[in-house]
């Protein structure tokens, strides 16, 4: 069964950092990588977050299942690419340059090649930013801190509970897969496609159900205790941005513009080295 | 009853949970290689169908980004719009449905498949293919094939589980909901 990346305390730096902080860097940070094609760019975006990632001190235990299904992800995903349009790169970076001819219309370019690599480049450059963000994020001080910065409490607390309780619903999911499994329903590829669907309802509906269950429990407590009331609330969990905080920024944001500027400057959002 | 009230906080919260508990749930096709059936998509349009559209944006929204994040580590953005457009067009006829009000069933199954195929078709074969075309310059053959497959293994796996789903929760929620609520 799949790992779950989630929160782990260490105290590092990036730990004392708000919330909301580490929330804009990565957005920042995904939003930059989505825009642009630069490979310049794309190289040191790859080389800063590798280095966060370090900094983190985030350990290959946490985060190595997880990585391997990326691998297996990204290299079915250039494979496809390669066999529904072997000229995109040709007709992205208006050269040809033949190195191997495969038959009919799959000829291996230079181009193609260099625009596969940017491809895995763009997709590589977000793992370590998500990673960190999920690792180094207490849900709650993050909820808190998005209600400082204007969002409306609700929608916080719509995410403080969702960050909450994926642990709790994991916990449902492993019982009740575990005791269906106890009864005999098969799981694995062997069974045929509708018996599949069968089996899987077996666990959806009663995990369905309970949680229904549970979002009534959890709403009849709010209530009771008068959450939505008042048009504000206090946070435990709540901090104030600081200096360190407005630094981060900051950077993040000169950063984002000079890739930008760096990226379309000559009109075009790819870095051409054929020309 | 329209506003964002406790009910529907809790429900996006725990909604989103178990959107990205589901991610990890997965039903091989087998015939064609790496598509599976997502039964988070049926889960989706069931939530969306029962607490509406604020509530089914935000969970497909949040929850595919959670759910890609904790599992692949990655996100693929242009993916993650199309389930809360999804989303968001299933809940704006969760009132028609009447599934919390225990009255799903005959026309309303109808209505709920004829909704959620045309939410299907376009998030899946127009609002993800373009999305990716604009933010990752995929080839466009090869985004619109895999938009078909998406949108094709939701239709289904939504009008078989998004639809059981309906009908055993009508069946539990009318006795719940036998009291009228003040509003």
């Amino acid at each position: 069964m799949a790992k779950l990346l989630t929160y782990k305390e260490k105290g590092t730096w990036m730990e004392n950092l708000c919330g909301v902080t580490k929330l804009i860097f990565f957005l920042a940070w995904t939003i930059t990588c989505m825009l642009t094609y630069d490979t310049r760019i794309l190289a040191v975006m790859l080389f800063i977050s590798l280095l966060l990632f370090k900094l983190s001190k985030t350990q290959w235990s946490q985060v190595g299942s997880v990585f391997k299904v990326i691998l297996v992800f990204m290299i079915i995903n250039v494979v496809a690419i390669f066999i529904f349009a072997p000229g995109q790169g040709t007709k992205i970076y208006g050269t040809e340059h033949i190195l191997y001819s495969l038959g009919g219309r799959w000829k291996l370019t230079g181009e193609q090649l260099f625009y596969e690599l940017n491809v895995v480049l763009k997709y590589f450059t977000i793992v370590p930013a998500v990673f960190m963000f999920i690792i180094t994020t207490n849900p709650s001080e993050l909820a808190a801190s998005l209600n400082k910065l204007g969002v409306s409490y609700n929608i916080g607390y719509s995410i403080a509970i969702a960050l909450r309780y994926i642990p709790d619903v994991q916990d449902d999911f492993h019982k009740i897969k575990n005791a269906q499994e106890a009864r005999g329903i098969e799981m694995s590829g062997k069974a045929k496609l509708t018996e599949r669907i069968k089996n899987v309802s077996a666990i959806i509906f009663p995990l369905i159900f309970t949680s229904m269950e549970r979002i009534d429990t959890v709403s009849n407590a709010m209530e009771l205790r008068g959450f939505g009331k008042n048009k504000k609330r206090t946070w435990y969990m709540g901090r104030k941005l600081a200096g360190r905080d407005y630094v981060v920024m900051a950077v993040t944001f000169a950063f984002m513009i000079v890739a930008l500027v760096v990226t379309y400057h000559d009109g075009n959002r790819f870095y051409n080295p054929f020309v | 009853m329209k506003k964002f009230g406790i009910k529907e906080v809790v429900a996006t919260g725990i909604g989103t949970a178990l959107f990205v508990v589901l991610t990890q749930v997965q039903i091989p096709l087998g015939f064609i290689p790496n598509t599976s059936l997502q039964p988070r998509a049926a889960v989706l349009a069931f939530l969306a169908a029962v607490f509406g559209p604020i509530v089914g944006g935000i969970v497909g929204l949040l929850g595919h980004a959670l759910g890609d994040a904790m599992f692949y580590g990655s996100i693929w953005w242009s993916w993650v719009f199309p389930d809360a457009v999804f989303g968001i067009a299933m809940g704006l006829f969760a009132k028609k449905f009447q599934i919390k009000e225990g009255g799903f069933s005959g026309k309303n199954i109808a209505l709920f498949n004829i909704v959620q195929i045309i939410a299907n078709i376009v998030a899946w074969i127009v609002v993800a293919p373009v999305l990716d075309i604009l933010i990752y310059s995929e080839p466009a053959n090869k985004v619109f094939v895999q938009g078909v497959f998406a949108c094709l293994g939701n239709v289904i796996i939504t009008a078989i589980l998004g639809t059981l789903l309906g009908v055993g929760y009508t069946k539990i929620g009318a006795k719940s909901s036998s009291l009228a609520k003040e509003d």
